[in-house]
C-alpha cells in the first residue's frame, strides 16, 4: 500500500459513538489516534471514566469528545457513523468546521427523505428518486466537502467487538478516499476490499435490511434453512431490480456490501433488523419492540421509503410489500409468507 | 454599475477593458511564437507523464497515432488538411521503424523525440491568431449586417433598405446576471459554457459577448470551418483555435487541452459548448464533454501553484440561447431517430459548406421574424459555489469556501488526475443542473411539449417510433383538452420558477391560457415549410403536419418532470 500521500499522523475522527462507531473507533485506533464524537457530553464523560462504552472496551487511543469543532480542526478525515434519521441534522451541525479538504466515509446503511410540506411516508405517498437522498448524498448537499465515501459490508457490530476476523468495502470515486480509507482500517484481523460504485454499495447496504427483516420473520415462524435460502436469493433479485432504479450498478450487489452482507444479517440474532423481523412473528407490535431496543433498526424506515419509492415509479416488488405490510400495516407475518408463496414467480435469473 | 449606451448598431454595454492592448487575447497573439513553445513543453511533459516515459508505452501510443492518422486521411479528408501531411506521417513511419526497440535507453529517447515532432506539428495547427483590425471589422460587421437584414425583412418599400427602426436588441434579448459577469470579468477569468441548438449559436454568442461589453473569448472551432474562404479569413483573426473531431489520438488530445488550459493561465476568458455539438433531439444537454471543462479546472489548480494567496479566479457562467425555432431542426431530429440508443458521437457534417449556404442560413434566420433570448446565468466556480460580488467562493452556509483546499492532500496542492477528472464530472453535473434552471421557458416550448404529451398518453402502449407513425387522424387534439392541459402545467411551472428550477417568458407567467396556445402556436417552428402545430380557423382542433418536428420541440422541456401532470 502506498502510503505517502496518507494524512498518517493526524488523527482520524469518527462521529457516533453507538455500537458500530465505537468497534470502527477501535479498530482505527490500532493504526492511529482516533477522536471520537459523542454529542451528549456525559457519554464523552463515561467513555474517558470508564474506557467502556456500548458494552465494548475502548481503545486507549480513543480520545472521545462531544466537540464537533475540535474534531474537525485535528482530522482531515473523519467517519460519519450515525442513524440515517439523525444524518442531515448531524451534517448541518458539522457543515460549518468542514474545509474542501475533508474526506469522509460514512458509515450509515440507511435513506434519507424528503417530502413537501405537509405530506408523510404514509402508505399512499409515492415519491421518486429525487425525494431520497443517500447518505453521501447529504454530505454533497450539506457542506463543502467532495472527497466522500462510505463504508459497507457484513460488520456486525459485536463480533467486531469481540476481535473476530472480518471485512469490509470502502466505496468511492476518488481514488485516493479509498486509499485513506484503505490505509486506516486495514489490520490483521480486517481486511478492506475497495470499490468504485458509491451508489451501488450505498444501496446494497441499505436494501439487505429489508431481507433481513423478513429472515428474522421466518426464523420466527420456526422455519429452517430451504425458507431462508429462498428468501435470501429471491430477495437478491428484488434488492437488484430496485438498486438499478436507484441509479447503483448490479455489480455491488455481488460483493461483500451485497451478498456479504445480506448472509451475515439474515442468519444473525444480532443484527437489530433480523431481531426485529424475529419478534414480530413472535406476536410482538412494532411499538413494544422499538420501544425495548437500544439503537435504531434502520430496516423499519427503510422498507417505508422504497416501498413508496417502487409504488410511484409505477412498478410491483412482492417482497418489499410483503414486509411492509408485516411491519407497518396489520398483515401477520404468516399471512405474509402465504401471500408470497402463491405468486406466481418463474424466472429464475434474468437480471444478469 | 454599467453605462448602457443605445446606438444604431446595438451595443449596450460599454466596454470593461477600452484598451485592446490590455486584453489578454492580444497579448497571447503578440507573443505567439512564445506562447506555442510553452504548448508544446507543456504538452509534451503531460504525454511524458502518461506514458511514464516507458518505451512499449511510447511505441504504442505512436503506433496508434501513425495508425489513426492513416485511417483520417484516407477515410474523412477535408478541405482545411494541410497539403503535407501524407508526407508528414509517411516520415513518421520511416522514423518509427528506424527505432532500434531492443536498446531499452536510446529508444525510449528515440521515441520521444517522434512524439515531440508531432506535437510541434499538433501545437501549430491548433494554435489561432488574433487580429484587432479583423475583430473590429468582423465586429460592425456582424452587428450592421444583422442589423440590415432584420430591417429589410421587416419593413416595406425601398427605404426599408436604410431603416433603422428595428433595433437588433428588439430582436434578441440578453437576459440575466450580465453586471456580476462584467464585474466578474475585471476580477478573474470567465469561462462562458452555453447550449447548442444550431450552428447560429456561435455567431449569436460572439455577438452577445461584445454586446455586453467582455473581450473577445477564445473559443476552439471546427477545423472544417476553417476550410470555407471568406469564413476561415475571419476564424484565423479572432482568437479561434481549431479543434479536429477526427483526431483521437493521445498527443492530439493532450496539446490541444493544454493550449486551452494555458489560455486560462494566462487569462483568456473562454468559451465552451460543453454538449460538444448540436443537441440532435431538442432537450438541453444532459450529457456533456469533459474534456475541455477539465482544462478550466487545471488551469485553477496552476494558478493557485503559480500564487496561492492571490491565484486569478476561474468562473464558470452557463448560457441557455431561448428560440421559437431551430432551422436545422428535421435535419438533425431526424438523425437523433436514426441513431437513438445506438452511438453517442454524430459526424459533423459540413451545414455551412459554402459562403453562400452560411449566407443564406443567416438570411433566413433573420428574416423569420421571432424572439430569440440569450440567458447569462449566475456565475459559479468550478466547484458549484456561488461567487459574490468581490469574487470570493461561497458556500451554502454563507461562509466564505478555500477553493484551493480541493486541490489538497496533506496541506499542499498536489496533482491528481482522478480527483480532478471526478470533479470535472461533478462540475458538468452542476452545469446540466443550472442550464434546466437558466432555461426561459416560451409559450411555443409549452405549446410542443403539451400537444406531444396528450397524444404519447393517448397511447401508453406505443414506444418513440410508433408514436412518430401514427396516421394523422390520431393526432387531432380538441382545443378544449389541450387548454385545460395548458392551465395546469402553468400552474406547475410558476411553482418550478418559485422554487428557482426555470425561468418563464413574460407571457407564460402573465398572459391567459388563450394567449399562450395563441402565440406558441403561433410562433412554434413558424420557419417550417410544415407546421409543428397549428389549429383550424373555428379553433377547435389542434394538430401537427409534422410529427418529428414535434417530438423535437416538446424535448426541449425534458427533464422536469413536467410529463405526470399531463
Amino acid at each position: 500500500m502506498d502510503s505517502q500521500n496518507t494524512s498518517e499522523n493526524r488523527p482520524v475522527g469518527v462521529i457516533g459513538a453507538g455500537k458500530f462507531g465505537t468497534a470502527i473507533a477501535n479498530i482505527l485506533a490500532e493504526n492511529r489516534d482516533v477522536i471520537l464524537f459523542s454529542r451528549r457530553p456525559e457519554v464523552a464523560g463515561i467513555i474517558e471514566n470508564t474506557r467502556e462504552n456500548s458494552s465494548q472496551k475502548v481503545h486507549e487511543r480513543v480520545k472521545p469528545t462531544s466537540d464537533l469543532k475540535y474534531l474537525s480542526e485535528n482530522c482531515r478525515l473523519i467517519f460519519p457513523i450515525v442513524a440515517s434519521a439523525n444524518f442531515r441534522e448531524m451534517t448541518k451541525m458539522l457543515a460549518p468546521y468542514l474545509e474542501p479538504e475533508h474526506i469522509l466515509i460514512h458509515g450509515t446503511k440507511g435513506l434519507d427523505v424528503k417530502l413537501p410540506e405537509g405530506k408523510t411516508l404514509d402508505g399512499l405517498t409515492r415519491i421518486n428518486r429525487g425525494n431520497i437522498s443517500t447518505m453521501s448524498e447529504i454530505i454533497l448537499q450539506e457542506t463543502v466537502v467532495k472527497r466522500v465515501g462510505c463504508l459497507a459490508g457484513p460488520n456486525l457490530a459485536p463480533e467486531l467487538a469481540a476481535m473476530q476476523p472480518a471485512a469490509t468495502v470502502v466505496a468511492s470515486k476518488f481514488d485516493e478516499v479509498r486509499e485513506e480509507g484503505i490505509t486506516a482500517l486495514r489490520s490483521s484481523r480486517f481486511q478492506v476490499y475497495e470499490n468504485h460504485d458509491i451508489t451501488g454499495v450505498e444501496l446494497a447496504g441499505v436494501l439487505k435490511n429489508i431481507i433481513a427483516l423478513a429472515s428474522g420473520a421466518l426464523r420466527g415462524l420456526g422455519y429452517g434453512e430451504n425458507a431462508r435460502a429462498l428468501l435470501i436469493s429471491r430477495g437478491m433479485v428484488e434488492m437488484i431490480y430496485i438498486g438499478r432504479m436507484l441509479g447503483g450498478d448490479v455489480r455491488a450487489f455481488f460483493g461483500l456490501a451485497g451478498i456479504g452482507d445480506l448472509i451475515a444479517t439474515c442468519a444473525s440474532d444480532k443484527s437489530r433488523n433480523y431481531t426485529v423481523g424475529y419478534r414480530l412473528a413472535k406476536g410482538e407490535t412494532l411499538e413494544e419492540i422499538l420501544g425495548s431496543m437500544e439503537e435504531v433498526a434502520e430496516g423499519v424506515n427503510t422498507v417505508k421509503v422504497i416501498y413508496a419509492f417502487v409504488r410511484g415509479a409505477g412498478f410491483r416488488s412482492p417482497l418489499t410489500e410483503t414486509v411492509y405490510n408485516c411491519v407497518h400495516k396489520d398483515m401477520t407475518v404468516k399471512e405474509g409468507v402465504e401471500y408470497l408463496m402463491n405468486l406466481p414467480f418463474n424466472v429464475d435469473v434474468d437480471y444478469l | 454599475m454599467a453605462t448602457k449606451i443605445h446606438t444604431s448598431s446595438g451595443w449596450l454595454y460599454d466596454q470593461v477593458f477600452p484598451h485592446y492592448e490590455d486584453w489578454p487575447i492580444y497579448k497571447l497573439a503578440r507573443n505567439q511564437e512564445e506562447f506555442v513553445d510553452l504548448v508544446k513543453q507543456e504538452s509534451m511533459k503531460t504525454v511524458h507523464d502518461l506514458t511514464m516515459s516507458n518505451p512499449a508505452k511510447l511505441e504504442d501510443e505512436l503506433a496508434k497515432t501513425l495508425y489513426l492518422e492513416r485511417v483520417r486521411m484516407k477515410q474523412t479528408p477535408w478541405k482545411a488538411d494541410k497539403p503535407d501531411e501524407k508526407s508528414f506521417w509517411s516520415n513518421i513511419k520511416r522514423m518509427m521503424v528506424r527505432v532500434d526497440a531492443e536498446n531499452e535507453e536510446r529508444s525510449a529517447e528515440e521515441y520521444e523525440a517522434i512524439m515531440k515532432t508531432i506535437v510541434d506539428r499538433y501545437a501549430w495547427e491548433i494554435a489561432g491568431k488574433f487580429d484587432y483590425n479583423a475583430y473590429s471589422f468582423a465586429k460592425e460587421f456582424v452587428s450592421i449586417g444583422f442589423s440590415w437584414l432584420l430591417n429589410a425583412s421587416q419593413g416595406k418599400g425601398l427605404s426599408r433598405l436604410w431603416s433603422t427602426k428595428h433595433n437588433l436588441h428588439e430582436k434578441i434579448k440578453l437576459e440575466g446576471e450580465i453586471n456580476q459577469i462584467r464585474n466578474l470579468a475585471r476580477k478573474g477569468t470567465v469561462v462562458m459554457v452555453p447550449t447548442h441548438f444550431s450552428n447560429i449559436d456561435s455567431i449569436l454568442i460572439g455577438w452577445a459577448i461584445q454586446s455586453i461589453g467582455l473581450p473577445p473569448f477564445v473559443y476552439g472551432a471546427g477545423l472544417n470551418l476553417f476550410g470555407i474562404g471568406i469564413l476561415a479569413y475571419f476564424m484565423n483573426r479572432l482568437g479561434a483555435y481549431k479543434v479536429d473531431r477526427r483526431k483521437k489520438n493521445l498527443p492530439y488530445l493532450e496539446t490541444l487541452k493544454t493550449y486551452s488550459t494555458l489560455a486560462l493561465t494566462h487569462g483568456c476568458n473562454s468559451l465552451f459548448f460543453p454538449g460538444g455539438t448540436r443537441s440532435r433531439s431538442g432537450a438541453l444537454e444532459s450529457r456533456l464533454k469533459l474534456g475541455l471543462l477539465g482544462t478550466a479546472l487545471e488551469a485553477q489548480r496552476r494558478n493557485f501553484i503559480h500564487d496561492p494567496e492571490n491565484a486569478k479566479r476561474i468562473y464558470v457562467v452557463p448560457v441557455v440561447f431561448g428560440y421559437n425555432f431551430v432551422l436545422e431542426a428535421q435535419g438533425l431530429i431526424d438523425e437523433y431517430l436514426k441513431r437513438s440508443g445506438q452511438e453517442h458521437y454524430y459526424r459533423e457534417n459540413d451545414d455551412y459548406a459554402t459562403p453562400f449556404k452560411l449566407g443564406k442560413f443567416l438570411l433566413k434566420f433573420m428574416t423569420v421574424s421571432s424572439e430569440i433570448s440569450i440567458s447569462f446565468g449566475r456565475a459559479m466556480d468550478l466547484f458549484g459555489n456561488e461567487v459574490d460580488e468581490n469574487g470570493r467562493s461561497i458556500g451554502k452556509d454563507g461562509r466564505e469556501v478555500d477553493i484551493k483546499k480541493y486541490f489538497y492532500s496533506n496541506g499542499k496542492i498536489i496533482e491528481d488526475r482522478q480527483r480532478d477528472a471526478e470533479y470535472t464530472i461533478m462540475l458538468g453535473d452542476e452545469i446540466v443542473k443550472r442550464f434546466h434552471e437558466e432555461n426561459i421557458v416560451f409559450s411555443s416550448h409549452l405549446v410542443a411539449f403539451v400537444a406531444f404529451e396528450i397524444i404519447k398518453k393517448r397511447y401508453k402502449k406505443l414506444d418513440i417510433y410508433g408514436l412518430l407513425r401514427l396516421p394523422e387522424e390520431d393526432e387531432l387534439i380538441t382545443y378544449e383538452e389541450f387548454a385545460k392541459v395548458i392551465g395546469k402545467l402553468k400552474q406547475v411551472l410558476i411553482e418550478l420558477k418559485d422554487a428557482g428550477k426555470v425561468k418563464l417568458h413574460d407571457n407564460i407567467e402573465n398572459g391567459d391560457v388563450g394567449s399562450i396556445i395563441e402565440v406558441g402556436v403561433k410562433n412554434l417552428g413558424v420557419y417550417h415549410a410544415k407546421r409543428p402545430l397549428f389549429h383550424d380557423k373555428q379553433k377547435n382542433i389542434i394538430r401537427s403536419e409534422d410529427f418529428n418536428l414535434l417530438f423535437y420541440y416538446h424535448n426541449r422541456l425534458e427533464g422536469y418532470g413536467l410529463a405526470k401532470h399531463v
